[in-house]
């Protein structure tokens, strides 16, 4: 034990040195390199680069940012670390601002239905609610499918919630078909003249085959009722998750038919810096993002803000 | 594309193969892949720092063996790097108390409230400890309603809160009542939390200082990225966590994390969730999850689970069949009931080496109710065809179908997997066991 210790100390201290050194001092030392007038200093692009790998944007799409970053500062004079700020979140901001694709619509006097899924523990069930709410504020009647009969007690969560916004909730028993519930929940939909219903999925990891066929499941017999459905697939994502928020939104697009994402839990201190990862290969766009508890927490995604909030502190 | 850590290490040592020594050179181009393999693995950019260094360090410099290749070398090395900072050896949970108490904290939706169950199971289960199961999460819809589920579900007993609103009020009294009736162990499911929400870290301070736990736990998601620093050091400065358990470990996710958890909280990763049953939950093994990391597998824990739950004399009554060639569809059945036994198919999959003979696994679907409908076929059929299928023709084919809520190609399927097993079976079975 005794001979590790000095090199376990160095280590901690290099780890608080990495932890208390904020991203605005990381980035004002490419600012320096560059004030320098010379070429920008490469520890000083690590930097930067370092900074994106901390928000969790992935080694490839941070190399690529930096390059983009490099790139831009050959072109025109940047002398201050301000500016490097900007150019670096204009060029977040740019690959984030994807066009929004056409809405697809139900025919007149059917339900729009919205699918929620994602792995275990993203934040399903709430963002349903969330969404539920403001569906009502804004005049729309809604109705809510609990679709996860897996899950002990999911049926009670989302009902609990129902309860608080007033919004009827269409359930089975636990352990009862997925399917069948969503049949039901869009005939009742149907039979009330909703206007949108948001159906409540089982969280399932991506890889188990079977629970991603489930989905597909889901999709036949919601379409069978509403043409069209589901119109929109939200996939919810955990702002926590690292490299493997891809790999999931690959597997869920390709068994779910994904149209859009979801970052909830952002009012932590992770930053979500995977969606980049995912805009940049999958092209899906971020549709809301997730900052509290509450029903009003839930905002439309603005590339410019989380631009500014992936670098700042 | 991202490629697997170990994919990523193979390459290197494919390139340093054929060297003599280890230079420098060859060093910081491999530190360079694992750099990036690691960082893929959402491991922390500080600990990927460290961790690389580290692993120079010691390459480069006297610990050099000469009855190694390059390749092997530098992998041991990394191995020894990460199983010394995964833990070194798994450590026991600490219960000498009674009731001890565990404490359960993390994020929202990190898996606290199943691992709840799981580790009271696992207690029950290994230890033959009774648990008593609490729910202290006042905060989420059903919190509770889903932890009283999950404990009647599994045979296990969970306090009764009577509605009371204030959760260390709760877990005060779920922890008198342990101490009434004899409990050895109460595991406490407190609320997910943020670690920037001041309010509820003071609410579970307060839960330690009433209840004072012997064991309290940080509950973190394997697919966890750079923020799991950030979370557990919070945690960690408000609670003296134990140790940590991962969840969420079925997935594909490189589970980066535990190294950074357990270079920043700096204490043992004790379990792993690796499925969505109750009873997938084991002890977390450091040297295992450092070889899962380097893509070798975790060949041992698969091991480990066929012993427990295999039924030996069953097995070597089917060897004995074999051996006279006697292989039915009985024993067919037989063999899938054992295999049921040991979780879904996919998360043994999990298990196997990712590279090598095993390699197309990966890639493999395994549908998980696969083993039933050939069950439902099999269970359809007469004693006699069971016992020779040869006598299915095209209208008992039929039958076994309907009957089964199956198709006939698939029974084809079946029957034509069984012939093949039977002749591969017969091939094994002259071998010595």
């Amino acid at each position: 034990m005794a001979p590790d210790a000095p090199a376990k100390k160095s280590f901690v201290a290099r780890l608080k040195r990495g932890l208390f050194m904020t991203h605005t001092e990381l980035i004002a030392r490419v600012g320096d390199a560059i004030r320098s007038k010379v070429a920008p200093d490469p520890r000083a692009l690590d930097a930067l680069e370092e900074a994106l790998l901390t928000a969790d944007v992935g080694p490839a799409t941070a190399a690529e940012l930096v390059a983009a970053v490099r790139e831009e500062l050959g072109r025109r004079e940047v002398s201050e670390a301000d500016s490097v700020r900007r150019v670096l979140k204009g060029e977040i901001e740019r690959r984030l601002s994807l066009p929004a694709p056409p809405a697809a619509a139900p025919p007149p006097g059917m339900p729009r239905v919205v699918l929620m899924v994602g792995v275990n523990g993203t934040g399903k069930t709430t963002t349903a609610a969330k969404l539920a709410a403001r569906a009502i504020g804004s005049g729309q009647v809604a109705l809510l499918a609990a679709a996860d009969t897996f899950r002990a007690a999911a049926i009670e969560q989302l009902e609990v919630w129902a309860g608080r916004l007033g919004v009827p909730v269409v359930k089975h028993r636990p352990g009862a078909d997925p399917a069948a519930v969503v049949h039901d929940a869009c005939s009742a939909a149907k039979a009330r003249r909703a206007d949108v219903l948001y159906v409540d999925t089982a969280g399932r990891l991506h890889t188990k085959h079977n629970l991603m066929e489930e989905l597909a499941k889901i999709r036949r017999v919601a379409a069978r009722e509403v043409p069209g459905a589901p119109h929109e697939v939200l996939l919810v994502l955990d702002a926590v998750t690292g490299m493997n928020g891809l790999a999931q939104a690959r597997e869920f697009l390709k068994s779910a038919g994904v149209t859009g994402l979801v970052l909830t839990k952002m009012d932590g201190t992770a930053k979500g810096g995977v969606i980049l990862a995912i805009v940049r290969e999958l092209k899906l766009p971020v549709r809301y993002v997730g900052v509290g508890e509450t029903a009003e927490d839930l905002l439309d995604f603005d590339p410019k803000a989380f631009a500014d909030a992936l670098l700042d502190d | 594309m991202f490629d697997s850590l170990s994919e990523r290490l193979q390459r290197v040592f494919k390139e340093l193969r054929g060297e003599g020594h280890l230079t420098e050179f060859h060093v910081d181009q491999a530190l360079k892949e694992i750099r990036v393999a690691l960082l893929e693995a959402d491991v922390h950019v500080d600990v990927v720092k460290s961790f690389t260094q580290a692993v120079r360090e010691r390459a480069v410099g006297h610990e050099v063996l000469t009855s190694l290749s390059p390749a092997q070398q530098v992998l041991k090395i990394v191995q020894d790097e990460l199983v010394r900072i995964l833990g070194g050896q798994a450590t026991p949970l600490s219960l000498k108390k009674r009731p001890a108490v565990i404490l359960l904290v993390g994020l929202q939706g990190s898996g606290k409230t199943t691992s709840a169950a799981k580790l009271a199971l696992h207690l029950k289960t290994t230890l033959r400890k009774q648990v008593l199961l609490v729910p202290a999460d006042v905060h989420r819809p059903a919190a509770t309603e889903q932890l009283r589920t999950l404990a009647k579900e599994n045979g296990l007993f969970c306090f009764d809160p009577k509605g009371e609103p204030d959760a260390v009020v709760r877990a005060k009294a779920a922890v008198k009542e342990a101490k009434l009736f004899g409990y050895d162990v109460a595991i406490l499911d407190t609320a997910g939390r943020l670690h920037v929400d001041e309010v509820l870290m003071e609410e579970v301070a307060r839960i330690r200082e009433a209840t004072e736990p012997e064991e309290i736990l940080f509950v973190a998601d394997a697919m966890t990225g750079q923020d799991a620093v950030r979370s557990a050091g919070a945690f960690g400065a408000r609670l003296p966590l134990t140790g940590v358990i991962l969840t969420k470990m079925d997935g594909d996710a490189r589970g980066g994390a535990a190294l950074s958890l357990a270079t920043v909280a700096r204490r043992p990763l004790k379990f792993a969730g690796v499925g969505e049953k109750v009873k997938e939950f084991e002890v977390f093994h450091p040297d295992r999850a450092a070889s899962r990391i380097l893509g070798m597998g975790d060949v041992l824990s698969l091991v480990e689970k066929v012993q427990a739950e295999t039924d030996e004399k069953a097995a070597l009554r089917t060897v004995e069949r074999l051996r006279r060639n006697e292989f039915t569809l009985d024993d067919l059945r037989d063999q899938f009931r054992q295999l049921k036994k040991l979780g879904s198919l996919s998360s043994l999959v999990g298990h196997l080496p990712k590279v090598g003979p095993f390699k197309q696994l990966r890639n493999l679907d395994i549908p998980d109710d696969a083993t039933k409908r050939f069950e439902a076929m099999i269970d359809s059929m007469t004693a006699e065809e069971r016992e020779d299928p040869r006598v299915l023709d095209g209208s008992r084919k039929r039958r076994v179908a309907s009957g089964s809520g199956t198709s006939v190609p698939e029974l084809n399927q079946l029957l034509k997997q069984y012939l093949e097993m039977k002749k591969l079976m017969k091939g094994a079975a002259r071998m010595r066991f």
